[in-house]
């Protein structure tokens, strides 16, 4: 990250991502429709079934495939396990330490060794919700255009139900543990952006909306948003098009769904303090235990309302077309689109990543927090920037402790 | 008390997803944690201790000419070099490059290409040093990374088998998905260690873990094509996670159609 100060006043703030290019987008063309689901899982290692469901969705969109309401349940099931998983190991692993003063959980565990226990607990629901849905917990093989392998039965599924009781509480009792932090005063006026869903907390499907009014099908994404390459870094740059930047993940979310937060989840944040809308990025660390609450509470309902489908998938033939799919990652929207022929073999495809979305909001907020905090020394002041970048959760390669940190004063 | 060895983690062109696999042995970590001293671990820790290391944890390949340098500071630094999952083993995914021109890539993904520095091929650590061990698979087994890094800590060489996924799937005692539903399965070639997960799912193995010991590839492709596969479809299926594999690669080679494309 590159800070670079004229006469002591800041002009420019950037961050450079140096993660090698990957090709994945490449890679898909040729390849057969069926294929998707597996290929992009390996975009990343943390979010593997959000990449799974927003291929399966667009490719499904395509053949005009209409997918079982209780295999689409399903689907959110094995979703709720990733966003349980990925948002313990964001909370308590990266984050947390953060604001206990400690290096890492292992670190936090010499001190508070029953918290640590705890999350690890906590997240390992997640993954054996994944890995009885999904078969493994990072890069799951039961997910396939259409639906599943293999649907799990009622007796696989009912002993994570009587755990997440368990993790329920041990949820909201994170709720409780974050919010006793110190936060860091910093405000922001980003665009927010976020799945809309009617009657759920959107995760696996919903309409694309704004606070800014936005409110368009999935399908209308590209018109509405572009990715811009800029010369310093890897990571393409989301903006919306007239509009600049936004922000997509849990402080969207919860700002565009609060009404459809599940009761538990919903009075977990009141009794936190937190608003219906929440625009401190350094509280977002509590709107992710809420949403994790919220997760908690749904695979619970999930499993307790479960009776095996009927058939494990849809059948999905191939036709010619173009198709798009959007998802709720842990980190954000995510958005995808194909074409195939009518073999079925991938023309193109597109994917949009959360990080990516994220960049321009997350280079502002630095911004902010240099120049309130030009006193610091530039250690002191590294340390705030790589827990500002935290607060996004961007993936987590980035996310972690990699700042290479210059101050160019001119 | 004896210091305890150092251990160190390190990141390649990777998803994360086997590092991650380190973070989700939730029932041993802290114990792993209490064996050893995490010394260098970004996805984990802001704390990183100088080197040299007992054992380096290496993910992802080398796809970039500043990590084809790094790759080397990394192997001057670590006593026990270890890579974990199939990129940094046989080049992974990423590998896919190696079949067609990395710039025809570049410009279908990025605007300006020029940005880039980037390798024509994606290459396995063992391409560029030596390597003290290799954990497979897309991701990686926590039960085979808690026996190596337990093996290591003891002195002792590591059980990890290289038989075939078949082996672990007839011990789980399902039926063949091959055999009884003329499903198209890499598992008689590829190497067992994720406990044949896919047949146990009723799909066939996609062969994460890239080929055994001694897979007879030509006698299963022939096999796949009766049970009424297509050249590309058996061809996508030794391409995907370990493509550059050399049993893998020989064997997608062989039912191209001349130019390098699907």
């Amino acid at each position: 990250m590159d800070v670079i100060l004229t006469d002591g006043e800041l002009t420019d703030v950037r961050l450079r991502i140096y993660e090698p290019p990957r090709f994945f987008e490449a890679f898909l063309r040729g390849r057969a429709y069926t294929e998707p689901p597996d290929i992009t899982a390996r975009i990343c290692g943390i979010c593997p079934v959000a990449y799974q469901m927003a291929s399966c969705q667009a490719i499904e969109q395509i053949c005009g495939a209409v997918i079982d309401q209780p295999l689409r349940t399903l689907r959110r099931l094995l979703y709720c396990g990733e966003w349980i998983e990925s948002h313990v190991l964001h909370i308590y692993m990266l984050h947390a330490p953060d604001f206990l003063g400690a290096s890492s959980a292992l670190e936090l565990a010499k001190d508070h060794r029953d918290l640590v226990e705890t999350a690890l607990k906590l997240k390992k629901i997640g993954n054996d919700i994944m890995e009885t849905v999904g078969g493994r917990a990072i890069h799951p093989v039961n997910v396939r255009v259409g639906g599943f392998y293999r649907v799990p039965t009622k007796r696989e599924l009912l002993p994570l139900a009587e755990r997440l009781r368990w993790g329920l509480d041990a949820a909201l009792e994170t709720v409780r543990v974050v919010s006793a932090f110190d936060f860091p005063d910093l405000e922001i006026d980003h665009e927010l952006v976020a799945l809309h869903h009617p009657e759920q907390y959107a995760i696996t499907e919903g309409r694309v909306v704004s606070d800014g009014g936005l409110d368009i099908e999935v399908a209308e994404f590209m018109e509405h948003f572009t990715e811009e390459h800029v010369p310093y870094s890897t990571t393409l740059h989301g903006r919306m098009i007239e509009r600049g930047r936004y922000l997509v993940g849990p402080l969207a979310r919860y700002a565009l769904n609060y009404d459809q937060l599940p009761p538990v989840a919903k009075e977990a944040a009141v009794e936190a303090g937190l608003g219906k809308v929440v625009r401190n990025p350094f509280r977002s660390i509590q709107v992710r235990a809420v949403e994790n609450v919220a997760a908690c509470a749904e695979a619970l309902r999930i499993i307790e309302e479960y009776s095996e489908p009927d058939r494990p998938a849809v059948p999905v033939e191939p036709r010619a077309g173009t198709g798009h799919g959007a998802t709720e990652a842990p980190r954000g929207l995510i958005y995808h689109r194909y074409s195939i022929d009518e073999q079925g073999t991938i023309l193109t495809a597109n994917i949009v990543p959360p990080t990516a979305q994220n960049q321009e909001a997350i280079e502002a907020d630095l911004r902010k927090v240099v120049a309130a905090n030009l006193s610091l020394d530039d250690h002191d002041l590294q340390h705030l920037c790589e827990q500002s970048i935290r607060n996004y959760d961007p993936c987590i390669s980035c996310s972690t402790h990699f700042l290479d940190f210059t101050v160019e004063r001119r | 008390m004896a210091a305890l060895p150092k251990l160190a983690v390190w990141k390649f062109a990777s998803c994360d997803g086997c590092q991650l696999s380190i973070l989700d042995c939730e029932d041993e970590l802290l114990a792993v944690a209490g064996a050893v001293e995490v010394a260098n671990f970004l996805e984990a820790s802001s704390a990183v201790v100088e080197g040299p290391y007992d054992v380096s944890l290496v993910e992802g390949s080398v796809t970039t000419p500043h990590d084809a340098e790094r790759i080397q500071e990394v192997r001057r630094v670590s006593k026990f070099l270890v890579t974990i999952g199939a990129c940094a083993t046989a080049g992974g995914i990423q590998a896919l490059r190696n079949f067609t021109a990395v710039d025809e890539y570049a410009a279908a993904v990025y605007a300006h290409p020029e940005y880039l520095s980037t390798l024509e091929t994606s290459t396995p650590i063992s391409a560029h040093v030596p390597v003290d061990y290799e954990l497979r698979g897309c991701p990686i087994d926590r039960g085979q990374l808690l026996e190596v890094l337990t093996a290591l800590l003891h002195k002792r060489r590591p059980d990890v088998r290289s038989s075939s996924v078949c082996l672990q799937c007839k011990h789980r005692g399902n039926v063949c998905v091959m055999v009884a539903k003329g499903i198209g399965c890499l598992g008689p070639v590829t190497q067992a260690g994720c406990g044949a997960i896919c047949p146990s799912f009723g799909r066939g193995c996609y062969g994460c873990f890239g080929p055994m010991e001694t897979p007879n590839t030509a006698s299963l492709s022939a096999a796949l094509q009766a049970g009424g596969m297509d050249d590309t479809t058996v061809m996508r299926l030794f391409r995907t996670f370990n493509a550059t594999a050399p049993a893998f690669e020989a064997a997608s080679r062989a039912r191209e159609k001349g130019d390098g494309q699907l």
